[in-house]
């Protein structure tokens, strides 16, 4: 171990404490949307530098080397500066608020210790089992691609020297057939938990850029939990108004479409996948519907509210409803299904007012460890 | 920390470059080459060099920003040179041996620099184990008073840790203390002929002004500090109501400080100075055919000019060169400067021959200040396309400013002048006689980040325990900036 590991160790740890406590602002600027790669997420974090007296350049200026003109352009600023008072984060060119790397897992692990989120308890059969290999010992056998040659050697050496054939002037070590040591692996299986969540999106005309964008935050957040909970979590996604077609994540959150609202053809669609594609009793599902609350008529809320009562979320392990607030829906939906389904804490709904609601509402979601 | 060890092939250059660096005329501390792999280079690098530095986060931080420069292929540190006796130089493993070579060259330069440059002679060459000392001290420190209790305090003196009089190592700066007896120094009487005497001084206001001058006086005995203190750690640790251990780790930290100073005071020379070496020696005396065409690849990429800073690499050595070239023609003195003749001024040639000798006398005696102060010329100025920028709020971009000769040598003095660093003294240490710390900044046309001098505040009443202001100057307007450890105000003075 390096000298450099405890003190890397502790600044992670300062870094870890200090994206905990901006948690909530992390999440309603949506900030860390499109900043994640596979694993990793890249937070901004700031003010985590000492703090001294210093000057700042964007008061000050600086200064360069190289061609332009008086009133050219050498750097764009970073898009803060209208109406930004003075002496903000990252100020000048090169120089940025610093951004540290932290796992989905890590960030998945914050969230639950900031939400105080309970553990999900799966439920269904444990389907599938993931095989890995530990290396943990040696072995007299194995394939020469895993032979270990200090063990091998230090072997040889010591038959050599029982044996009488080591000649501290001449130290040639031969090892035979017998002296040869391999690392040796175990096999472990784990069992593995089948997941999916299948998102739903009302994308009629009422449903504006704002809307959108708090449903995309949410997303984020809840997939980055359950995905933590879930290892190799599937997710589909199905956007209606009047009609309901499954599309992909990019288009999910890029589609706008004008007309009326249907709400019953995305859960036609959800059950429809759901029974074909994912057994509930092998399967984790965890359908997630966002709208404005508007639906076409009193007749087609009915005939959603008979598709979950009878299908959907006997087969979910909870079904979540966001009710994001714009200023043409009626609001309507969200009151029908807690009249129907009140008592029923395997339905839960949540009302999404702006942002800075989102963090409750992933509580609210995410709350019941189901 | 174990090192790897140099292939006899480049032990041999090692030696073969030390031999003819002293031949040049370099004159350095015995040197020692390490071999080091990047993550121990960036390990260092984080600890300043100094792999036996006291437990902080901090060195954490940088080591996580080096890594990931590196891994992202954004940087890559060649070499790291020690100013201690002898002179340690780490050397990346797995560069190409000329690469290596051009590495070593360089170092040289620097311990010359280091051994020889004025800023750097009252620097500790046994730091290497001073640090070790400090970082023992702190370990036990933190050991008897708790871990974290010592990590906070350890960050509030690096938050300060800039304001120290980078002179003071060289200069008496205090004035023998008030004697506490002196009587003090008698009224002017208005001048007058004796018999008017008594009418143009009337006895009752004499009596009045040497009151008023006596107590004005007895106030001046009184004034802590009696002029105003650079040096703010210093006076903090003199009269701060700090505990031992505090005062202690106090102490280390500005000593490490005033070690470090030399060295970003001349960051441009240092690093010039040491590029001229390596490029005239690897040029004229240690390349081969073979290799000139990835050296001039290393070098050019160390040379990179930057439209948002100044490379002191770049700048330090064309510098350096251009005096060369200046001594070496007598294009100087007053006969030079007064011709006006362009054609003549261009072609001026005195043959003098002097280009080494006043190098080596800059590197001597200046640092960055006077270094650009006294040898930037508008010529070299237009050569290196030096040019000043500012921040356009209005399309929210950073733009070229002027090429102004005078504007871009001031703006680079500025950014120069206290290596980098506001001016900041202690004014009054019983500030609205309450025991309040008055801080004052000397503006110089630059303004603080708020953002960070808040912070800072917010520090320095940890030190001093009762609330401390900072007078200076922001948007052309004279403020007061306090912090009474939970509230941050701005005032006007009166």
């Amino acid at each position: 171990m390096q000298r450099i590991d405890s003190d890397h160790r502790r600044f992670r740890e300062i870094v870890r404490g200090r994206i905990r406590k901006n948690l909530k602002k992390y999440i309603s600027n949506g900030e860390l949307i499109g900043r994640q790669g596979k694993d990793l997420v890249s937070v901004p974090v700031p003010q985590i530098d000492l703090p001294r007296f210093k000057f700042g350049q964007r008061e000050n200026g600086g200064m360069g080397q190289g061609d332009g003109q008086p009133g050219d352009q050498i750097q764009q600023g970073d898009g803060q500066g209208q109406g930004q008072s003075p002496g903000e984060a990252g100020d000048s060119p090169g120089e940025h608020p610093l951004e540290v790397e932290v796992s989905l897992d890590d960030l998945a692990q914050i969230l639950g210790e900031e939400l105080e989120l309970p553990n999900i308890e799966p439920k269904g059969k444990k389907k599938f089992e993931s095989y890995s290999r530990k290396y943990t010992g040696i072995r007299p056998v194995g394939p020469n691609s895993l032979r270990n040659f200090k063990r091998t050697y230090q072997q040889a050496l010591r038959r050599q020297l029982i044996s009488g054939v080591y000649d501290p002037k001449r130290p040639t070590i031969v090892p035979i057939r017998a002296d040869m040591r391999f690392r040796s692996f175990k096999e472990e299986t784990k069992p593995h938990h089948n997941a999916v969540i299948i998102y739903m999106m009302d994308v009629s005309g009422s449903m504006g850029d704002e809307q959108k964008e708090i449903v995309r935050i949410e997303s984020f957040w809840l997939d980055t939990w359950l995905r933590s909970q879930y290892k190799g979590i599937e997710s589909r996604y199905i956007i209606h108004d009047a009609s309901a077609r499954e599309v992909d994540r990019d288009t999910f959150f890029r589609t706008k479409e004008s007309g009326g609202t249907m709400i019953s053809s995305a859960y036609k669609l959800c059950w429809e996948i759901m029974n074909n594609e994912y057994p509930p009793g092998e399967w984790n599902i965890y359908p997630f519907h966002f709208s404005d609350g508007d639906n076409w008529s009193a007749d087609d809320t009915m005939s959603c509210v008979k598709l979950l009562r009878d299908h959907i979320v006997p087969s979910s392990n909870v079904f979540s409803y966001g009710q994001v607030e714009s200023p043409y829906g009626s609001g309507q939906f969200i009151k029908d299904l807690r009249v129907h389904f009140r008592g029923d804490d395997q339905v839960i709904t949540s009302e999404i007012k702006n942002k800075d609601a989102i963090v409750g509402s992933i509580k609210d979601f995410l709350g019941k460890g189901k | 920390m174990t090192t790897l060890t140099l292939s006899p092939e480049l032990r041999k250059w090692a030696q073969k470059i030390e031999k003819l660096a002293a031949e040049l005329g370099l004159d350095f501390f015995p040197t020692i080459f390490e071999l080091v792999t990047y993550e121990q280079m960036n390990m260092l690098a984080a600890y300043d060099g100094f792999p036996a530095r006291f437990r902080h986060w901090k060195w954490g931080m940088q080591y996580e920003q080096l890594s990931k420069s590196y891994k992202w292929g954004l940087s890559k540190i060649y070499e790291l040179v020690i100013n201690t006796d002898p002179c340690y130089a780490y050397l990346l493993e797995g560069n190409a041996d000329v690469e290596q070579k051009l590495v070593m060259a360089h170092v040289f330069g620097h311990c010359d620099f280091f051994k020889n440059n004025a800023w750097y002679s009252r620097t500790n060459r046994k730091m290497l184990d001073q640090m070790a000392n400090h970082a023992s001290k702190i370990a036990r420190i933190a050991e008897r008073h708790g871990e974290e209790r010592v990590e906070q305090f350890v960050d509030v003196c690096l938050s300060i840790d800039n304001l120290i009089d980078l002179h003071l190592p060289f200069i008496e700066r205090r004035r023998k203390a008030v004697d506490e007896d002196a009587l003090p120094p008698d009224i002017q009487k208005l001048p007058a002929r004796s018999y008017m005497d008594r009418y143009i001084n009337p006895e009752a206001e004499l009596a009045e002004r040497r009151e008023k001058l006596a107590r004005e006086f007895e106030e001046l005995k009184k004034k802590i500090p009696p002029e105003p203190e650079r040096d703010v750690m210093l006076f903090l640790l003199e009269h701060a109501p700090l505990e031992r251990w505090q005062r202690k780790i106090l102490s280390i930290i500005r000593e490490e400080a005033y070690y470090f100073a030399p060295q970003r005071m001349t960051k441009i020379m240092n690093e010039g100075w040491a590029s001229y070496w390596h490029s005239t020696m690897m040029t004229e005396h240690i390349c081969d055919d073979s290799e000139i065409i990835d050296f001039a690849c290393v070098h050019s990429g160390t040379m990179a000019m930057s439209a948002t800073s100044i490379n002191p690499y770049k700048i330090g050595l064309e510098l350096f060169r251009d005096i060369e070239d200046r001594w070496n023609k007598g294009r100087f003195g007053l006969e030079y400067e007064r011709c006006d003749d362009m054609v003549q001024r261009a072609n001026w040639d005195r043959q003098l021959g002097l280009g080494r000798e006043k190098i080596f006398q800059v590197r001597k005696v200046y640092n960055d200040v006077m270094f650009i102060d006294e040898f930037l010329t508008p010529e070299f100025a237009e050569q290196q396309k030096l040019f000043t920028y500012n921040y356009n709020r209005k399309n929210d971009a950073w733009e070229v400013k002027t090429r102004e000769f005078l504007e871009v040598k001031a703006m680079m003095l500025k950014q120069l002048t206290n290596f980098g660093q506001p001016a900041i003294f202690v004014e009054d240490a019983n500030y609205k006689n309450r025991g309040e710390l008055l801080l004052e900044h000397r503006h110089d046309g630059q303004d603080l980040k708020l953002d960070y001098a808040k912070e800072t505040l917010a520090n320095l009443v940890v030190l001093w325990s009762r609330p401390v202001h900072l007078k200076t100057v922001s948007d052309d307007k004279t403020l007061i900036w306090s912090h009474d450890g939970t509230r941050f105000e701005e005032t006007r003075p009166e």
